[in-house]
């Protein structure tokens, strides 16, 4: 187990020292301690590690992750797992705006609430929200699954294409696009696949969720909907 | 970027400890604005007195200004020093006249005006900022402070943060605003003066000309909603007041935490992460277009 201490170690040591790694390495379990909220801690790994930070993190923490297990156990700043590509990121606290953001692929974990615009733009990312989330979320997201415990805010999936929305409480409104659609099998077996993976009880049912996506009327562009865009 | 820390106390007791706690939140904020720094705390206030802040080249030099003043105003000044700035507690009555002299002195400058707020502003970084000014030892109900990063406007004391454009009355902000010449020029006609040419400054005097004209704090931000183009997030201090605005889209971060004790404001999470009980807070990002205002009881 290797240990870093951002209180005595520069940051840039930390991500050198991650971003070396080869896909075969031994030093599988990383610790970070004292990480107080500065910037870009563990971006860009590449390498089947699990990352343990001990506290709270600022922005972009674990953006384009590949393949590793990054835990927070305190609150994350904007942009966390942005770009992710595979791998999981998982924030014991809260997460500020734009969570998962563009993120292709991998499994964003969020135990407390994420703010505005999560998962914006998301293109194959999967998000569980344990807690609520903010307003514009999942902003012309084009792929992937998105599952939120509590509400979700304003203008939820403006402009999106195709990615999968799951909310199970009140949505305070929807964006341009956005349709809350029937869930078939295929659907509710996702859902409850995410559900699992999450560490949820078992006692949470697909059908407790409501389904929103794209009523595809904007894929094209068409002189009545100039007001939409 | 820019950040911006808040504080407003709900408990008298802590009271004492206010500018302790705004001044750790502030130097953690010194990364997202290594250029200037400055603070408003209100504290203490006599009836029929105003408390000036001033500023100037050093203590010397404002030592003498201000023994002038007193001779001009006929008054036996009691100023408070710190570093480049002072606090001159005068009779309301003298404000005009005292405002006036300063006008016309090179050597001395405003820096805002308060029934309690004092305010404090300058150039490098901010946790130092906040040490030369004594902050730490300041007590209060409420304060603001700021951490510039320049966009707008030059990198000058002038141009710190926190703007005041009225009595009692500060703004700090991180954006930046694209109508600010033109509502600077209404404003202006309204008989609003500016001493800058920073947008800030602009949103501060359409404030303080909102609630010149009547309206509560809240109404003036709710307002300024229409009038008001760019990004922003605001927090705002009032004699009694406390209150924050993120634009439509909230485009700039803030993140607020609220106990029994105390409501506090920053630009990221650490900023709050070593006040007292805030693991057990109400912690929540404001919502866009959306006024959060808290009132002293």
């Amino acid at each position: 187990m290797s240990i870093f201490d951002l209180a005595k170690v520069p940051l840039r040591e930390l991500n050198a020292a991650l971003h070396s790694l080869p896909p075969s390495t031994n030093e599988t379990h990383w610790v970070v301690t004292n990480p107080g909220g500065k910037h870009a801690i563990a971006c860009g790994v590449d390498a089947p590690i699990t990352i343990d930070i001990e506290g709270h993190v600022g922005y972009y923490c674990g953006g384009m992750n590949k393949e590793a297990t990054i835990v927070v156990s305190g609150n994350a700043g904007v942009g966390v797992a942005e770009n992710m590509m595979s791998g999981e990121v998982r924030v014991k606290g809260d997460a500020s705006q734009a969570a998962g953001a563009t993120g292709r692929g991998g499994l964003l974990v969020i135990d407390g609430n994420a703010s505005a615009r999560c998962g914006i733009s998301m293109k194959g990312i999967d998000i569980v929200v344990k807690g609520s989330i903010g307003p514009m979320s999942a902003f012309m997201a084009q792929a992937g699954n998105l599952v939120v415990l509590g509400d979700a805010g304003d203008a939820l999936g403006d402009s999106i294409y195709e990615a999968r929305l799951f909310v199970r409480g009140s949505v305070a409104g929807l964006g341009a696009d956005c349709i809350e659609k029937e869930m078939s099998a295929e659907d509710k077996s996702i859902l409850k696949s995410l559900l699992k993976r999450a560490d949820l009880n078992e006692s949470i049912s697909p059908d407790d969720f409501k389904m929103f996506g794209s009523a595809r009327r904007l894929y094209h562009f068409h002189i009545d909907n100039v007001d939409a865009y | 970027m820019c950040g911006i820390v808040g504080l407003f106390l709900k408990q008298r007791k802590l009271e004492p400890e206010l500018g302790a706690m705004l001044s750790d939140m502030l130097a953690v904020m010194s990364d997202r604005g290594p250029d200037s720094a400055g603070f408003a705390v209100y504290g203490d206030g006599q009836t029929g007195c105003v408390k000036l802040t001033v500023s100037g080249a050093s203590e010397t030099a404002l030592r003498e200004s201000l023994t002038e003043l007193g001779r001009a105003l006929g008054e036996n000044l009691v100023s408070t020093f710190r570093d480049t700035h002072a606090v001159i507690s005068l009779p309301a009555s003298k404000e005009r006249q005292a405002r006036g002299w300063i006008a016309a002195h090179d050597d001395i400058s405003f820096v805002g005006a308060g029934t309690r707020m004092e305010l404090y502003k300058e150039v490098g970084l901010p946790e130092r900022v906040a040490q030369r000014f004594g902050l730490a030892r300041m007590a209060g109900s409420h304060g603001i402070g700021h951490t510039r990063m320049a966009t707008e406007s030059a990198v000058t004391t002038r141009g710190a943060h926190p703007f005041s454009t009225g009595l009692d009355q500060c703004l700090v902000h991180n954006g930046s605003l694209s109508n600010h010449n033109g509502v600077r020029r209404v404003l202006r006609r309204e008989g609003m003066t500016f001493e800058t040419e920073n947008d800030t400054e602009v949103a501060a005097g359409y404030l303080s000309w909102k609630i010149r004209e009547g309206a509560s704090l809240k109404e003036a931000l709710t307002q300024s909603l229409v009038d008001l183009d760019g990004f922003y997030t605001f927090v705002v201090g009032t004699e009694s007041g406390f209150a924050v605005l993120r634009d439509p889209i909230s485009c700039k971060p803030a993140v607020m935490a609220e106990t029994n004790d105390y409501v506090a404001f920053g630009s990221e999470y650490r900023a709050l992460a070593m006040l007292p009980g805030v693991d057990k807070a109400h912690l929540f990002e404001p919502n866009p277009a959306t006024v959060y205002a808290w009132e002293r009881a």
